[in-house]
Order: C-alpha cells, then structure tokens, then sequence
C-alpha cells in the first residue's frame, strides 16, 4: 500500500496505531516511574520516613498515571478488537498476575496511610512486592510479545530477561524521579540507585536489542537495510549517548543550589522515547508480530471515526490537565496532607 | 467438573460485584464532599471542613479500591470474552473507549488536586476540583449505563455478516432501558453513600465522639435518604414498566407467574420450581401485580411458559427482586424514621436509632447487588439480547486457566474486603479522639488546622 492510494478507511488504523503508541509510552513513563518508586522503597525499621517521602512523590499522581494502561489497553480494545483477543489469551496467566500486582500496590497505597500504625511495615511490603509484580510480569509479557508468544525454553529464557531489563528501567525512571522530588540524604541515595539501576536497564537494553533482530528474521532485514539503516542506527546510537551522559553526571549529583537536579529524569525519558521508537520500528505495521497487521485487526470504520472524533478533542484535554496537575505538585516533594 | 462458561461468569460476577460496591459509594460520595466543600465555602463555618476532611479520605480509599478493581473489568473482555467484542465490539468499544476518555482521567487527575492540593491551589480551585471528580464519576456511571442498557435492550445498529455495526449512535446510547437504569442507578448510589455516611457517622457518636462533625454528617446522609427513598421507588416502578415492555420474561421470572393470566396476583412470598413450573407456598395480594405493572386491576401479565427454554432461571430472579424491594422498604422507614427523631430530639438521636443506623452502614451494597443480579441473570441466557447468546462469547481457554484467575481473584478480594471494613473503622476510631480548632479560612500555602502537628489526624 503506498501512501497516495491510501484512503481516510486506510489512515484511520495508522491514526489509532499511533494513539494506542501514545498511551503506552506516556504509561511506560508515568507509570514507570511510580512502580520504580514502589520498587526501590528500602524496607529497614530506620527507613520509614523516607518511604513516607518517596510514596508522598507519587501520591498524587499514580492514579492517573494507571489510567494510561486503561486507555492504552482500552484502544487496543475499541479499534483493534480481534488483536486485544489475541494478545490477552496467550497472555492469560500473566495478565492476571499483572492486575493482582496492580490491585496490591493501588490499595497499599491508600491503607498504609490509614490503616493503624501497626499494620503500616505489611501495606508498604504490600506496596513494594505489588510494585515489584506488576513490573515483571509487564517485562514477561513484552518477552512474549516480541517473541510471537512462543513456548519454547529460549523464548521463556528471552522473556524472563525482558521482565529483569523492563525491572531495571522502571527502577531507573523511578530513581531518577526521585533526584528530581527529593532533598538531602534521600536525594543522594537516590541518586546512587539511578547508577545502578541505570546499568542494569542498559545491560537489558542491549540484550533485548540484540535478540529482539536474532530471532526476528524480518526486524533483521527492517534494521539492516539500506539506506534506512543510517537513519536506524541514529537511535541505539542517542540511545548509547543518553545512557552515557547519565553516568557522567551522576557521578557529580547531587550539585549545588539543587542544579541539573531534573537532568537525569529527562535523560531516562529520552531512553524509554528511543527504546519504544526502536520496538515501534521494529513492528510496524503489525500489531501481533507474525500474524496480524493493524488493517487486518481493524474495527469498523464508522466506529472508529465516532471515537476518534472524541479523542481529537479530550486527549489535548487531558494532556492539559495532566500538564496542570504536574504544574500544581512541582517542586520537592511534602509530607501528603488531606488538607 | 466446572466447564470454561461456568467459571468466567463466576469470574466476571465475581470482579463486577466487587468492583460496582465502591463507585456505588464513591459516584454519589463526591457529589456529597462537593456539597460539604461549597457549604464551607459559602458559611465558613469550620465544621463543614471537619466533615469534609473526614469523609475525604474515606472517598481516596474508597476510590483506589474502585481503580484497582475497574482496571481488572478492562482486561476481562478481551481474556475471558473474545466473543463479545468480536460480535458487538463496534458498539462497546466506543462507548467503553468515551468512558475512558471523557471520566476516568478527569476523575484520577483532579482527584490528586481534591485530596492533596488544598494548600497548594486557591480554595475555590479546589472546590472547583471536588465538582470535577463529582462529575467525572457520574459521566463514568454514563457510559458504562448506556453500554449496559444496550445489551439489554440494544437499538440503533443492524447485523452484517454476523457483526453489529451503528447506524445511529444517539439511539445506541439512548436505547430504551438507559434513561430508566441510569437514573436508577444514580439513585441507588445516592441512597447507599448516603447510608454509609449516616451508618459511619452514627458509629463514631456511639464511640462517644462528642464533635459536630459527625451530627452534621449523619443528618446529611439520613435526610438525602429521606428524600430519595421515595424518588427510587417511584423511579424503580418506571423501571420495572420498562422492562415489562421490552423484556417480558424478565419481569414473569421476577414477579413468579408461570402462565399468561389477567389480575394476576403479587407475591409477598412464594418458593418457585422450576421443575415442576410452579410455585410452593404463596402469599399473595390479589391482583396486585396487574396493577403495578398495567396500572390495571385485570392487566395482561405475560407468563414464563410462553418463553420456555428462552427465559433467565426464575429463583435468583424472584428472591433478588424481594431482597431488593424488602431493603429498599427498610432504607425508606429508617430514614423517615430517623429524620423524624432528629426533628423531635433537635438533632440528637436515641441510641438504639443510631444503632439501627450503624446496622444499616451497608445496607445500600445489599440492595445494589441484589438488583443488578436481578436485571443481570434476568438478560440470560444472551449476553446481548437477541443478538449474542452468553454461551457464545466465551474464551476457549482451558478451565483450569480460569480457574487459576478465579481463585487468586477470591482470594484478594476476601483480604480486600476486610481490609476495608476494618480501616473504615479504625479510621472512625482515631477521628473519635482527634481535637479540633479550626477558625481560619483555608489560603493557598498556609495550613487549615491551626493546631500543632502532632495532634494532625493521620496525615497520609
């Protein structure tokens, strides 16, 4: 299909392709960095009160930052029905581990707050192993994904160093959430956890990216081919260069006045844009690698008009808002007060 | 041995009954916080604030345990239901997708602001923010309503090799039974927030807690109920109407009547046998059903054995529909009752009123779910009337999968539940001996309580 025979019919898949892409990485982020935040939460007696601090960073945002899975898996749903069929079927199992993972650190959240004194230590574990699930199942399912959703020993091998490498870049957003919404003693431990988990995620990156074209004959050819192939480099290379200039920066964070503070945040944002442009590439135009594309996968036109007529207008909406609430919150993070 | 059918509606019934208990509270729970928040606003006077404040992190709680347990419905379509979307999708995707879209993210993203940025924001932003989250859950009982209505009364939409596709949306989501269910619905979730605020209130009376808080909250709750019991019946009577035009075999399981007869009677109470098709044991008022249902006293009532082999199992229809109507009774008498002593007691009630009122904390959850089973089974056996048979949809994922899901989803649900009821409590507790000073109007950046941290109630 070449573009100028493409018809409105043809561009409505592409256009809802790019949305649901939308809202899974904007979910990766957000989301991200509050698992990586529930993930890190250091459980020792003499902790508790930078795990108040640390959960307070997030409180008023993982709400929200959930509902990108809701839309992102909803999309999936509304125009690429006979593809979310698919997907979840052979992902049962770990869906639902997945959502267990969710329930524990959504409900955590809001017990260990109010829940007597002594029941706090079990909700903020609660929290963690929650956050800790959720992540890897997500990995485990992104291994199964790629993979084509096969059985085999290397596959579960592949997919079990995609749940560790997906551990690892959430840890890696949250921590560098963290040196942005932190101060003081917390902020340099946090700025330690963002050197560790930062060359986990990239030891998992590169795995990833090496099997991903191994074992994907035609990712092989998608990446290799020339000329795309120096436009195609251009992003395992910034990627390369973003991981770097991390290294080198947070050797000498925390500075002083607080200075560069959001530098790293945006550095790992820059890594999860790279790595999901790279996943896109990879994929597209099929939505289930090897069986089917997203015009095979299509709902029908007029309801994908309808809905797109809506999303038009409420995703800069909400996009705004979000933007509002961040605004609302900026700034190290407060002891969480109803009032 | 349990076949995949079996268990995922015993998966969907069980994560859909556990999901509806918290918007049930929390859809009319914010429109109640934005009425304490406005009413503070307007008067200044600070127990307003104090109620608001308490009730405000019942509402978080409450709403986590409504995110976490929505988030499981969306995935349960495409995992236990394929049939569904592959047959309906084009309708139920859109409206799925506008919920989405248009309440979830309004609600989670002012909420932050609601629970958190009352110092950070100016007060009428933040008041602004608590009518947001009103609205957003009430635009989210929207969607879902119409997508449910749909399926029990679908318009709007024709077949195409097998696959429903709209011909007009605005009869899609406004079919037939939405304006009746959906009203319904919000009315239940009134009466049940309502009651879970005079329940809760009354409690902390009873634990001796001597503030004003807690009496302007039990006399908000009890009068709302006092008003809207009545509003209910009547709406439920609509309901009922329209049911009785558009699912006749609904209403015969509902109201126990096996043959077509005219002046049929209503049943206070009877054992229906689906076996023998008939009933044990009746207690009837005569011709009453033919009154409630044609608003005559010889009306035509459509009997089950006109629909054999094609209605909905007649037992949890009949006992539902009656535990449903029987709490619905109840809530009315309580509430009158109550409104009544806080009249003649000028605003104290007797013990043993508040103890009936602590009783009825749950009352509401009951009624809700008796009346959704009712409305649910009484669909069976399509899932979407006429058009998709239940047996249909259903994944061909082996039952030990399911039964896997079903399991550990019982088993969080239970340590859930208790979490819950118990936190609600202890939360009662320690309001009990919170003191409380508050003189000054809440400021962008300065504090509401005047009182030194330490007796702060438990700040999150």
């Amino acid at each position: 299909m070449t573009m100028e025979s493409m018809s409105f019919a043809d561009w409505l898949p592409v256009i809802f392709i790019g949305l649901m892409g939308l809202a899974v990485l904007i979910y990766a982020v957000l989301d991200g960095y509050d698992l990586g935040v529930g993930i890190l939460l250091p459980m020792d007696a003499s902790d508790e009160s930078q795990r108040d601090t640390m959960i307070a960073s997030i409180g008023p945002f993982w709400d929200a930052n959930e509902t990108w899975l809701v839309l992102g898996v909803g999309l999936l749903l509304i125009a690429f029905p006979s593809a979310h069929s698919m997907v979840l079927m052979n992902l049962y199992i770990p869906t639902a581990i997945m959502l267990i993972g969710l329930i524990m650190r959504g409900v955590a959240f809001d017990f260990r707050a109010k829940a007597a004194v002594d029941h706090k230590l079990t909700w903020d574990r609660t929290f963690k192993i929650g956050s800790l699930l959720t992540s890897l199942t997500q990995g485990y399912m992104l291994g199964q994904y790629v993979m084509g959703f096969e059985s085999s020993w290397s596959a579960q091998l592949f997919s079990a160093l995609s749940a560790i490498g997906v551990t690892a870049a959430y840890s890696y957003i949250g921590a560098a959430w963290l040196i942005l919404k932190t101060e003081g003693k917390l902020q340099r431990r946090a700025v330690h956890w963002t050197r560790l988990a930062g060359r986990a995620a990239f030891v998992g990156v590169v795995a990833v990216s090496v099997v991903n074209p191994l074992v994907n004959p035609g990712v092989f050819d998608r990446w290799f081919t020339f000329p795309l192939v120096m436009f195609a480099l251009l992003v395992p290379m910034l990627c390369f260069l973003a991981f770097t200039a991390n290294e080198i920066l947070l050797r000498r964070l925390p500075k002083v006045d607080d200075r560069h503070c959001w530098i790293p945040f945006v550095n790992v944002l820059l890594v999860f844009l790279l790595c999901f442009t790279g996943l896109a590439f990879s994929f597209y135009p099929e939505i289930v690698p090897g069986k089917l594309d997203i015009w095979q996968a299509a709902s029908a036109t007029e309801s994908l008009q309808f809905i797109l007529v809506g999303a038009a207008i409420v995703v800069p909406t909400i996009l705004a808002y979000t933007v509002f609430s961040y605004r609302v919150f900026r700034g190290k993070a407060t002891e969480l007060r109803y009032h | 041995m349990l076949d995949t059918l079996v268990l995922s509606r015993m998966q969907f019934a069980a994560n859909i009954s556990f999901h509806i208990l918290f918007p049930t509270i929390t859809i009319a729970l914010g429109w109640i916080l934005f009425f304490f928040k406005l009413r503070f606003d307007q008067t200044d006077n600070p127990v307003w604030m104090r109620a608001y404040r308490f009730w405000v992190k019942v509402f978080a709680l409450t709403f986590a345990l409504g995110v976490v347990s929505g988030i499981t419905m969306s995935f349960q379509f495409g995992t236990n239901w394929p049939g569904f979307m592959e047959t309906v999708g084009n309708i139920a995707g859109p409206l799925l997708g506008y919920e989405v879209l248009t309440a979830f993210f309004l609600e989670a993203t002012f909420l932050g602001i609601m629970l958190f940025g009352i110092n950070r924001v100016p007060s009428k932003i933040h008041t602004l923010s608590a009518l947001i989250v009103a609205i957003g859950t009430t635009i989210s009982a929207f969607w879902i309503l119409a997508l449910n209505s749909w399926m029990h009364t679908p318009a709007g939409y024709e077949m195409r090799d097998g696959v429903a596709h709209v011909t007009s949306w605005l009869e899609v989501i406004f079919n037939p039974s939405f304006p009746y269910r959906f009203t319904h619905m919000l009315l239940a979730s009134g009466l049940t927030a309502a009651f879970f605020v005079a329940g809760l209130s009354a409690y902390r009376i009873l634990q001796g807690d001597p503030k004003l808080a807690p009496r302007l909250a039990l006399k908000t709750g009890l009068v709302l109920a006092a008003i809207l019991a009545p509003v209910q019946a009547f709406v439920g009577d609509l309901h009922g109407l329209n049911t009785f035009e558009h699912q006749p075999q609904k209403i015969a399981a509902m109201e126990g009547v096996w043959e077509t007869e005219r002046g049929a009677p209503l049943l206070l109470f009877a054992i229906p046998d689906e076996a023998q098709r008939t009933n044990h044991f009746e207690i009837a008022i005569p011709k009453m059903a033919s009154l409630i249902l044609t608003h005559e006293l010889d009306g035509e009532i459509r009997g089950l054995n006109e629909f054999e082999g094609n209605h909905p199992p007649v037992k949890p229809l009949f006992f539902g529909f009656r535990v449903m109507v029987g709490m619905g009774v109840l809530m009315l008498a309580v509430a009158w009752t109550g409104c009544y002593l806080l009249l003649r007691r000028r605003g104290e009630l007797p013990v043993w009123m508040l103890k009936i009122v602590v009783a009825m904390t749950f009352s509401g959850w009951l009624a809700t779910l008796s009346g959704w089973y009712v409305t649910e089974i009484g669909r069976q056996p399509w899932l979407v009337t006429g058009v998709l048979p239940t047996a249909d949809a259903v994944t061909p994922l082996a039952p030990a999968n399911v039964g896997f899901s079903l399991t550990m989803y019982l088993l969080v649900y239970v340590v859930l539940m208790s979490a819950y009821i118990h936190t609600l409590r202890v939360m009662a507790r320690k309001s009990v001996k919170v003191e409380e000073f508050e003189t000054e109007a809440p400021q962008a950046g300065g504090k509401l309580t005047n009182v030194p941290d330490a007796t702060e109630e438990g700040a999150a």
